[in-house]
């Protein structure tokens, strides 16, 4: 505070200041680290080609990650949304064989049984006011065990049939699981889908009314409550927001792969969490930001990526996983003592 | 003159637990009316009537005069009845800006575009803070960084820029020090003289004599008294306030035997 002068109102903060009350600074840190490590390490990683590789991982878990990071924001879990991509990609695959449906019948209605699931989750938590940890491990538990006895009730095996045959197929894929190819970059449509999510979720966090109710039923409920915020609505419009995003996950899994293994999805949902805390949102509510959710899941997939290409045994991922987790928590707590201490 | 708000014999029952009952409460604009009470007397399940987040059972609210039954929060305020909660008053993390608008966000743009008024959100919290004397340097500071009298007011500027016409505030000097409080109870002055009328709860007589107007005193749920200004005085006020006839068996129990009074004289 070296150029109080004039007014002290007028006073601005430092760059360096505002920076440091950033919520996804400690991530980026971390990211940069990260970077700077495997660029040593590993000789390939700097190649062209491995950037669309590691971006392409980063997306799979980034477009979970945002809406996660939004329930987390606003003070909330969700242990079932690994499960419902899964969950979204049987339903739409299976909706369509059996219907024997252009494979976008199949691709809508199942855009609507997810919308549902995740409304169930916002419904039942704000009628029951139970913990979200206990209702989204229910609905986890539930999922996980329709997925595996309806596909093969239906299916006969624990995977889809492929629909790679059917109508439609080709302009769902266009749209879900198409890649682009820049030089010797491949780049994968999860990755524009990724991008894109995270802009709106930015805008939306920051600049709407919505995003404002966002911080302030996960900072303070019933403060939130007392001044007319629609606390039920605010936190079932977020579970919604994952069913969604789970549902866009779901059908690029589909349509990528053809075929649905119905087990697939199991501890997703943790990754999405630790993408959400690594690029600092407060496990308690109120404090976090999108584009540190969208940092977080970079980190995860230079992490994944990097130790393929320094061709470790990828049996280390988790440690490194788990220590990443540790190190961007502390340096979050950090930054944020400082950047309070400060103003 | 009709009251802005009047409750007439106000009962509300938790399952047979009798939290209030028959209790009465006169608010007209340009005055402050001091609901008294101790811990347990019923001036939280009070408040929340008035302010809509629980319904009586018994009896009438009347705003202006007309016979109410609010459902929510947002029902009080938009008919001009702002509460401003003791504990629960803001979002701590949240800038102070936000904060000063939340859930009665102004916004700019149609469609998918409409957006908050960032702008006009930053500028007007600075601008109504300064009238009230809060000289922030930095509006965009977590709310939970000012200190306990601060935001205190700036939940009453807040109250007041929205055009409440009735301010209701629970405790808002109970946390505070010596001179916070005055700061609180200055501004509670300024709503009234700009004709808004107060609801003032707390369990400080003198913080209630300094400002009040009418007093109504609450004593397990029920009217243990009604009075204006010119007939109580401060002492009676005390008085009756800390149980009367109690406090006075109360320092006989306390009162040492003669030959203990002091220990170090021994």
């Amino acid at each position: 505070m070296t150029q109080a002068t004039l007014d002290e109102r007028l006073v601005r903060r430092s760059l360096p200041r505002r920076l440091l009350a950033r919520p996804e600074l400690g991530s980026v840190v971390g990211a940069v680290a990260v970077f700077l490590f495997f660029s040593f390490v590993a000789d390939s990683f700097l190649q062209p080609s491995s950037l669309g590789t590691v971006l392409y991982a980063s997306s799979t878990i980034g477009i979970m990650a945002v809406p996660v990071a939004l329930l987390m924001i606003g003070g909330e879990f969700d242990l079932s949304a690994g499960v419902m991509v899964t969950t979204s990609a049987l339903f739409s695959s299976m909706f369509s064989y059996q219907m024997t449906a252009n494979v976008w019948v199949g691709v809508g209605v199942s855009l609507l049984v997810t919308l549902a699931i995740g409304f169930f989750n916002g419904f039942v938590l704000t009628r029951t006011r139970l913990p979200s940890f206990i209702i989204t491990l229910g609905t986890f538990l539930m999922l996980t065990g329709l997925n595996l006895g309806c596909t093969k009730l239906i299916s006969g095996t624990v995977a889809t049939k492929s629909i790679s045959d059917m109508q439609g197929f080709d302009s769902a894929r266009a749209v879900f699981a198409s890649h682009l190819t820049i030089g010797s970059v491949d780049l994968q449509v999860t990755i524009v889908w990724w991008l894109a999510l995270v802009a709106v979720a930015t805008w939306v966090l920051l600049r709407t009314r919505a995003g404002n109710w966002v911080f302030a039923v996960g900072g303070g409920a019933d403060a939130a409550r007392a001044v007319g915020v629609p606390v039920a609505r605010t936190k079932i419009g977020l579970y919604m927001a994952v069913a969604l995003c789970a549902w866009i996950s779901g059908q690029h899994l589909l349509l990528s792969f053809d075929v649905v293994q119905s087990g697939e999805g199991v501890g997703n949902e943790l990754l999405y969490i630790i993408a959400a805390v690594i690029g600092g949102c407060l496990m308690t509510g109120g404090y976090g930001s999108a584009i540190g959710s969208a940092v977080g899941a970079f980190i995860f997939g230079m992490t994944s990526k990097g130790i393929v290409y320094a061709q470790w045994n990828p049996d280390w991922f988790k440690f490194f996983l788990g220590a990443m987790l540790l190190l961007a928590t502390l340096l979050n707590h950090w930054v944020r003592k400082r950047a309070e201490a400060s103003t | 003159m009709t009251p802005l708000v009047e409750l007439e014999g106000i009962s509300k029952f938790y399952g047979n637990i009798k939290a209030l009952e028959g209790v009465c409460l006169d608010v007209r604009a340009g005055e402050i009316t001091c609901v008294l009470g101790d811990n347990g007397a019923g001036k939280s399940t009070l408040i929340k009537i008035v302010a809509g987040l629980h319904q009586h059972d018994g009896g009438s609210y009347r705003i202006e005069g007309e016979e109410v039954r609010l459902g929510s929060p947002r029902e009080a305020l938009d008919r001009g009845i702002a509460t401003v909660y003791q504990d629960l008053a803001v979002v701590p993390l949240m800038p102070v800006w936000r904060n000063f608008f939340l859930g009665s966000e102004p916004r700019k743009g149609r469609g998918p575009l409409r957006r908050l008024d960032v702008r006009t959100m930053r500028e007007t919290t600075r601008a109504e803070l300064l009238r009230m004397g809060i000289d922030l340097r930095d509006v965009d500071q977590p709310i939970g960084t000012l200190s306990g009298g601060e935001r205190q007011c700036v939940a009453i500027a807040r109250a007041v820029y929205f055009g409440a016409k009735a301010l209701v505030l629970d405790e808002p000097t109970a946390a505070l020090g010596v001179k916070q409080s005055g700061v609180v109870l200055k501004y509670l002055a300024a709503a009234r003289d700009a004709g808004l009328g107060v609801v003032l709860i707390t369990h400080n007589p003198h913080h209630a004599h300094l400002v009040g107007d009418r007093f109504v005193l609450l004593k397990r749920g029920t009217m243990a008294g009604s009075h204006t200004k010119a007939e109580i005085t401060l002492e009676e006020l005390t008085r009756q306030m800390a149980g009367g006839s109690e406090l006075e068996q109360l320092s006989h129990e306390l009162s040492r035997p003669d030959g203990l009074r002091s220990p170090d004289r021994a």
